[in-house]
């Protein structure tokens, strides 16, 4: 089955996952890398044509030569400088890999770009890029004998959940009482499920996202009832981020919190 | 299940931060050879992070602090269970001397197979002239060889001027990309289960027939040996191990007589597919020189002898250099090392 995806299991039985690149992706990277040829081409037979002064000949030759070792070592001396990227695949953030996830070898570099005389066939990467697209891992020819993947790789920051509490200030914090009643009441499962909604917000329609945010504060509303100086003007989403925060976050937390904010 | 989400990631973090730290300076420096501690410290780190994705994983709805572990998961098995040697450092000569050798002489049953198949495609194009002798524009599609021997051979013996006067260099230059890219061509095609491999080799085999045949029966074979000897006991050679290599590549695509799986069956031949192509690619960069120097060069310059005779001994070495080079007791205990 085709999948965007390449899971790899690990002897620790941990399962990670990589994201396949398309051919269609990987064809624009191919096509910038194309360019780039061109143009180092173009600064090459610029310094070449300054020989011609001393031997016609001989620059001739040597930009036979640039050319043929340029247009096949690109690939290679770039994948293997850059750990599987070239410039065209810098810019659309795609990498060569191994396919079971090993550190990148030499050889299989070499195969695989080598391998492109038979999958550019008959013409604009026809063999490969149909290759790519009946293979389950979207490997054309010379992916398939070097034993590579081509892989997608989102920036990738670390992640910050801070942006998904209360924030500085939390109204409920104000009602202790309230809210050791508020953490007493809830129950893990709808805990999580306001969790989940706050985590997920940004994949809702903006109308859905209104709505689902209104029940589920009426929902807790109702759980405790907390003066309307700690819930009017609060917005039904922040609301749910209050609510979030009193069950999740310990209270030495919030304290070490207010302490910062204090200072 | 996480239920204290933040405090997972805040416990976690220094640990996630230090293996990605360790990952750069792996990945910048090629050349790291960890001490012991550091690597115990690494592999502590990778598992401690392994376990955080697979509680992670659970939490389904975070995909963010997944991805990231995913990929400093990904980066460190790479590095980790990687069991293949570290390709640190290239040593031409010695690569040259032994690792070639004794690669093409690994699979010289390959060799022995691509020999074969233009042994068979010189048979069918010498037959093919010899019996039909107008079949030549089909079996020779090149204008210079359609010409008839003799008189090629006049006109080359008598030509006052250099035909390739002031272009040799280029000539040089093309001869040598263009049957580079043919070599390659023959390696890649073995990706067809070797069909585009044995159809390039023996391909290659009619023509070198159909020609030899031509000028044979035309009385000019001294012609033909010193026009072809120089270059052609290189060059031919050259082309039959990119055939092996082909060749490698569609047995280990078939695997016939082989129960690894197929991957382990590329990932075995690989190196070695490698070590031919780039010595087929040596070989035709002389004899790229070769053909523009010297075997355009006819009598009376120079003498067809000179000429047969310098090719008898590049054949010679040639094959002396495959047979014998890398076959001392150092380089077989440094292979059996590796």
């Amino acid at each position: 089955m085709k999948t965007s995806t390449l899971s790899i299991r690990t002897p620790e039985g941990i399962v990670f996952s990589q994201l396949l690149a398309g051919p269609v992706t990987r064809f624009f990277a191919w096509f910038i890398d194309q360019l780039c040829i061109q143009a180092a081409m173009t600064i090459v037979g610029t310094i070449f044509s300054l020989l011609e002064v001393i031997n016609l000949n001989f620059a001739f030759a040597l930009y036979v030569l640039a050319y043929f070792t340029i247009s096949i070592g690109y690939g290679i001396f770039f994948e293997w400088s850059w750990r599987g990227q070239t410039i065209g695949k810098r810019l659309f953030r795609l990498r060569v890999a191994d396919v079971e996830g090993m550190r990148l070898q030499f050889n299989q570099i070499v195969v695989r770009n080598l391998l492109r005389f038979v999958d550019a066939l008959p013409a604009f990467y026809f063999v490969g890029g149909l290759t790519c697209w009946l293979n389950s891992k979207c490997q054309r020819l010379g992916d398939l004998a070097a034993n590579t993947i081509v892989i997608r790789v989102p920036r990738i920051a670390e992640p910050d959940l801070d942006q998904l509490f209360a924030g500085k200030f939390n109204s409920l914090r104000q009602f202790p009482h309230l809210a050791a009643r508020l953490r007493q009441n809830v129950s893990p499962a709808e805990a999580d499920m306001a969790l989940q909604a706050l985590l997920r917000r940004d994949e809702f329609d903006p109308v859905a996202r209104v709505e689902l945010f209104g029940e589920l504060a009426n929902y807790f509303r109702a759980k405790v009832e907390f003066p309307p100086e700690a819930t009017d003007g609060v917005a039904d989403e922040q609301l749910l981020r209050n609510v979030v925060d009193v069950i999740y976050r310990t209270r030495a937390e919030s304290r070490m919190e207010k302490a910062v904010v204090n200072l | 299940v996480i239920i204290d989400l933040q405090r997972f990631i805040a416990n976690e973090r220094p640990f996630w931060n230090e293996l990605e730290k360790l990952l750069d300076r792996i990945e910048a420096e090629p050349d790291l050879r960890m001490p012991l501690r550091q690597l115990q410290l690494f592999h502590r780190l990778y598992e401690r992070t392994a376990a955080g994705l697979a509680k992670i994983t659970t939490f389904s709805s975070e995909p963010e602090t997944r991805r990231y572990l995913e990929n400093l998961v990904a980066r460190a098995y790479g590095e980790i269970h990687e069991t293949r040697e570290k390709q640190r450092h290239i040593f031409p000569l010695r690569w040259f001397l032994q690792t070639l050798p004794q690669t093409f002489r690994k699979h010289v049953r390959a060799f022995y197979l691509s020999l074969a198949i233009t042994i068979a495609g010189c048979a069918f194009g010498g037959l093919a002239i010899a019996f039909d002798p107008d079949s030549k524009p089909v079996l020779m599609p090149f204008s210079h060889l359609l010409q008839d021997p003799r008189k090629r051979v006049a006109e080359e013996e008598k030509a006052t001027q250099e035909r390739l006067a002031g272009e040799r260099t280029t000539f040089s230059a093309e001869l040598m990309t263009h049957n580079t890219k043919i070599s390659i061509f023959t390696l890649a095609l073995g990706m067809t289960w070797g069909i585009g491999t044995i159809i390039m080799l023996f391909y290659n085999g009619v023509i070198l027939g159909a020609v030899a045949v031509d000028y044979i029966r035309a009385g000019e074979t001294k012609f033909l040996l010193g026009w072809l000897m120089p270059h052609g006991v290189i060059e031919i050679p050259a082309i039959l191990i990119a055939g092996q290599a082909g060749l490698l590549l569609a047995l280990a695509l078939i695997g016939r007589g082989n129960r690894s799986p197929l991957r382990a069956r590329l990932r075995e031949i690989s190196g070695d597919v490698v070590t031919l192509i780039f010595g087929a690619g040596l070989m035709l960069i002389w004899a790229g020189f070769i053909e523009a120097f010297l075997s355009q060069y006819h009598e009376p310059v120079i003498p067809y002898a000179a000429k047969i005779a310098f090719g008898c001994v590049e054949l010679i070495l040639l094959c002396l250099f495959f047979a014998k080079s890398g076959t001392g007791k150092k380089s077989e205990t440094k292979k059996s090392g590796e």
